[in-house]
């Protein structure tokens, strides 16, 4: 049962069904006949929204004519990976793991996700792990301000609201990773 | 230090106008809604923060950081004044 409080609640009231078979129908339109392509390459996090899109996809078009693509990199959690295989099992999907940790190294996206967290927390280095952290999206009344939290090496958290400058910085740095909700 | 509140009114106003409504900012009042007028994103609020903080030399708690305080012209003037005093 969906709170009523919940900001956004009636769009949540569907019919799963009708709603499953309008987007799947669309699907097959879209890749069969406007695109004219033979399947579909998927990227699975584990997450649960291309969880979501790789049954769609799987039911739209068949477990054949779809390759899952796991996209690991130096900083996900082992269960995305675990998670993401349950569903290439479960759909008898071809699947295939490329890690991009090096694509990132590359591109610079550590350093300068780093380098931005310097800005608010200037000791952030090596062995230092964080995250960025909203307050409950059930408070309404409360702004999405952004904070971080930092664990240091020796296991201390501490969270800080992040400046406008570092908050954009750590979108533009991270944005090289596809965006995953975690 | 007592601060001209028509003056902060005015500076506050015209981080707005320059910041978000790209110096098009006839149409503001000063009891509009940011939220409902889709003047300010998330991004905007941080922003917004990092201005009266560094401006007026203030701290903002987590706690105060709601469309009460934040979210026209008027509530924003109304904050600073219990802030500053």
């Amino acid at each position: 049962m969906i709170a009523e409080s919940f900001p956004g609640a009636s769009l949540l009231r569907i019919d799963p069904k009708a709603e499953t078979d309008r987007i799947v129908a669309g699907i097959r339109d879209i890749v069969f006949n406007q695109l004219r392509r033979r399947g579909a390459v998927i990227g699975v996090s584990g997450g649960i929204d291309s969880s979501v899109v790789a049954f769609l996809c799987a039911r739209a078009l068949g477990s054949d004519r779809i390759q899952i693509l796991f996209t690991p990199e130096a900083e996900s959690s082992p269960d995305s990976l675990r998670l993401g295989r349950m569903v290439a099992d479960m759909l008898k999907a071809r699947s295939a793991v490329e890690d991009i940790s090096q694509i990132l190294e590359g591109a610079g996206c550590y350093k300068r996700r780093d380098e931005a967290i310097r800005l608010v927390v200037p000791e952030y280095g090596e062995n230092y792990k964080s995250k960025i952290v909203l307050p409950s999206a059930y408070d309404a009344s409360r702004y999405s301000i952004f904070s971080i939290v930092v664990q240091s090496p020796d296991g201390k958290t501490r969270k800080v609201r992040l400046s406008p400058e570092a908050y954009l910085a750590i979108v533009a740095a991270t944005n090289f990773k596809q965006r995953p909700a975690r | 230090m007592p601060l001209e509140m028509a003056s902060v009114t005015q500076q506050v106003r015209a981080f707005i106008v320059q910041n978000y409504l790209f110096d098009r900012g006839d149409q503001l009042t000063d009891d509009q809604s940011f939220l409902e007028s889709g003047i300010i994103d998330s991004t905007g609020v941080l922003e917004l923060v990092a201005f009266l903080e560094k401006t007026y030399g203030i701290a903002i708690d987590d706690d105060e950081l709601i469309p009460e305080n934040l979210d026209s012209i008027d509530r924003i003037s109304k904050f600073l004044k219990s802030k500053l005093s």
